[in-house]
This record gives C-alpha cells, structure tokens and sequence, in this order.
C-alpha cells in the first residue's frame, strides 16, 4: 500500500490543464507536419501552415492553442495498491480544474442545467472523470480537455450483427462525413466497437488517448483502423472541410466483446488540437 | 484580397467562394445567447447593440485576456449552431459572418438574396489569430460573459469566402474536386 496525497493530485491536475491547453502534444505535432508535406490541396495547405504556426506561438508564449478550452475529461488509473489519502478524490480533481483553468486564463465553458437556464459554473467544473482500476501502486492522471465542436459530432449506433465490417464502416463514413468541418478536421477519429452502448461510447474516447497514428496491438483490428483512414482520407474533406486529401490524421479503433444479439459502433472526434497531458504520481 | 471594412455591396460582388481575404477594421463578436437577444429584440421591433448594417459578425468566445493581451485566443465556434438566428440579421443588413464549418440550406439562400457573404477562419488556430485584433470593447450584454458582444478593431484578419452572393459553396465544391473512389 502507497499513500498518495490529495493535495499533490489538486497541483497535479491543475499543472495539467494549463500545460495541455498550450502544449500541442509532440506525436500530434508530427501528424500534422506530415498532412503538410501530403496535402494537395493549395487553402488546405495554408489552413496547416496556420494551425502549425498556431502551435508554435503557443508554445512559445503560453496562449491557449484554441479558445474553447473544452469539458475537462480525465482519465484515472488507480492502482490497487494506491491510497489516497488527505481528502476526497473527485473533489480535489474539481480543484485542480478550478486552479488550473483561473491561474491559465482559460474558458470556462460548463454550464448547469444544461435543457433550461444554462447556467455557466464559472471555473470549468465538473470535470468528466472516467476511473479505471489497474494493478500497481501507481495513480496515472490525464487531462483531456476536449473541444464542444468535436465532442458535437459523437455519434452511436447498434448495428444488427449481420452488418459486420461493412456496418461499421458506413457508420463510421457517415459520421465522419456529416462532422464535415465542424469537428475542425484534420481530425483524429475515435471508435469503440462492442460492450454495451455506454462502453462503446467510452471506448471511443478512449481510443483518442492513444499516441497519433499508433495502430492497435490486434492485427485484425489494426487492418480495419488502416483502411478505415484510407477511407475517410477518400471523402476529400481536408483540412477544415475546404476540400483536401487529410481529413483524419489517424482513426483509432477500440475493439470488445459484445452480446450475441448486439453490435455497438461509437465514433467520437478529436480535432487536430488533440490536446492531451498525463503525469504518473 | 485586402478588405477595408464595414461591406459594402460593391466588395461583396467581387467575392467568390475560395478566395483568401484579410479584414481591417471592426467586426463585433456574438455567439449563440448574444444571437437568441438580438432576434428576440427584431421580433419586437426594437433596436440592435449596434447598427448592423454593413457590419461583420465573428462567432467567437474568447479565452479570458492575460495582463498585457489585448485579447485572449479568439478563433472561430461551429457556425451551424447560429442557422436559425442568421437569416433575420441578414435581412436586417448584416454583411459578413466569420465563423466555421458549412450552414444550412435557409442561410444559404438568405445570403444570396441580402447579399451576404460567408466566411471561414481556421479553427483551433485562436491564438494566431488573436494577434490581428488590437483593441476590444464590450458593447452588450455584458452579463453573458464570454459570449457577450465586443466590438473588435482588426487588422490583416486572415478568412477563407466560404459562401458568395452568387450561391457558390466552398465545403462542398472542395469535396466534390478532392473525393475519389476507394475499393
């Protein structure tokens, strides 16, 4: 057993959302430099140039890379072994949000009561926060904060088991398709196939987590994200929808099993600020 | 193409869908709560936060401003969200819009019937463009926050026509040239 303090966790979180906020994460940087270097088309060239030239000021000046600074999403492993200690989790993860989006100068962009007087909550919480369980001693914490333009455009369906591969991928199309520039392409598209409805869902996001264009560990799985970005790629959105060869810069797939009656397919979208920050405690 | 704002129909009719221009001069920001007041207001007939006619809108919600900025990052916000609200401003004499993403049939043909272009900044680039405003105003609706209105003075803001008066549509002209076939 290992204590872990609170406190530690609120610096932690808070240090996070500032630095993911201006920090476009290296693996996305490269993704984007090679869609330059592939983009034909001339305005979807120019849209790249900017976004990288958007990366690089922020960087350097520590701006916000976007102005929606999005819903807070933070992915929790809690190993077994871990004790935390000196208060109560959930509500010091909330303080760190707090922290970090006042002392960064973010957006605040949560409201309450969200069918009715859409009430801003003015320091960005709640955050959405998923916890895994996982063995170790360990706490690793990522900060996702995550765009409402992107996020728009999730998409699910419970396919019948007969459509198979070529259900998923009309879905995924479609979804992609429909997005049109509203998700900010080039994007990273996430998908989660099987579970139940709320885990397809949550395994798409998941899959956003994953290191740009890093494929699947599953050799069945991998070849279906590998056609699926040569497919999507086909649309000829590009970059910000003006028509172009990059629409994603890498579909993600999440695979689980699933009951016998059920397909799930869930897409959810990561505009090319895939902004995303850990730290291990 | 350099553009010295307000609009006026002149430079309107020169604008085809595709083509680069940069803006000098003020635009005001309104997003979604801005837009309901201000249709709301029409509907009653009273009048606008200011005079619409001729001007630009720029749906934006920027981050808060650090000491020293003029402004925090200001890129654009999904256009879509504002269809509803945008043909009686169009009819009221509002000009351009800067925004992203594609809009809605009944924009479409509001723009071409009040000569009323549409245009697209790069989103998620807020920082870089936050660097062409150089000065800010609050000059309504202050109680909405980030998303009250604010008069912007711009220089060499950098859009894409996205929508001509003459009902040419970029988003889709674009996917139609670089679409192929996949096996």
């Amino acid at each position: 057993m290992r204590d872990i303090d609170c406190q530690t966790i609120t610096q932690t979180v808070a240090r996070l959302c500032q630095e993911a906020t201006s920090l476009l994460p290296e693996d996305v940087l490269q993704a984007l430099k090679q869609a330059r270097q592939k983009e034909e088309s001339p305005l979807g060239q120019k849209i790249l140039d900017q976004i990288l030239e958007n990366a690089e000021l922020a960087r350097k000046e520590g701006l916000p890379l976007c102005q929606d600074t999005g819903t807070t999403v933070v992915f929790l492993e809690i190993g077994q072994d871990a004790h935390i200690v000196g208060g109560d989790l959930n509500e010091c993860i909330a303080q760190g949000v707090r922290e970090g989006y006042d002392k960064g100068y973010l957006r605040k962009s949560i409201v309450e009561k969200p069918f009715s007087a859409r009430i801003n909550t003015k320091d960005n919480t709640p955050p959405v926060v998923h916890t895994e369980i996982v063995p170790g001693d360990k706490l690793r914490i990522q900060v996702m904060p995550k765009g409402g333009g992107c996020e728009n455009m999730s998409r699910l369906a419970i396919l019948l088991p007969a459509e198979g591969k070529k259900g998923v991928t009309d879905f995924v199309l479609r979804a992609v398709e429909e997005a049109g520039g509203n998700p900010c392409p080039p994007t990273i598209v996430g998908v989660g196939i099987g579970g139940t409805a709320e885990m397809a869902m949550s395994l798409a996001k998941k899959a956003l987590t994953r290191k740009v264009g890093q494929l699947s560990s599953d050799t069945e799985v991998a070849e279906l994200e590998q056609e699926l970005l040569e497919k999507v790629n086909a649309l000829g959105l590009g970059p910000q929808a003006v028509g172009g060869r990059i629409t994603a810069l890498a579909v993600h797939v999440e695979s689980h099993p699933t009951h016998i009656t059920s397909l799930p397919v869930a897409v959810n979208i990561q505009c090319h600020s895939a902004r995303l920050k850990e730290a291990v405690l | 193409m350099d553009i010295t704002l307000p609009l006026t129909d002149e430079t309107v009719e020169k604008l085809h869908a595709g083509d680069d221009v940069r803006f000098t001069g003020v635009i005001y920001t309104a997003r979604d709560a801005a837009h309901r007041r201000m249709v709301e207001s029409l509907e009653k007939g009273e009048s606008l936060p200011f005079d619409i006619r001729g001007q630009v809108i720029y749906y934006v919600g920027p981050t808060p401003a650090k000491p020293g900025q003029v402004i925090g990052s200001a890129g654009p916000t999904t256009s879509m969200r504002l269809d509803r609200f945008t043909p009686p401003l169009l009819a009221a004499g509002l000009k351009g819009i800067i925004g992203k993403g594609g809009r809605g049939q009944a924009v479409r043909d509001a723009l071409k019937q009040y000569k009323g272009v549409y245009f697209i900044a790069v989103g998620g680039a807020g920082a870089l463009l936050a660097r062409q405003i150089k000065k800010v105003d609050v000059v309504a609706y202050e109680d909405l926050g980030t998303e009250a209105v604010r008069r912007l003075e711009v220089e060499n803001f950098p859009a894409i026509v996205c929508n001509d008066i003459y009902g040419s549509d970029l988003l889709e002209e674009g996917k139609a040239r670089y679409r192929r076939a996949v096996v």
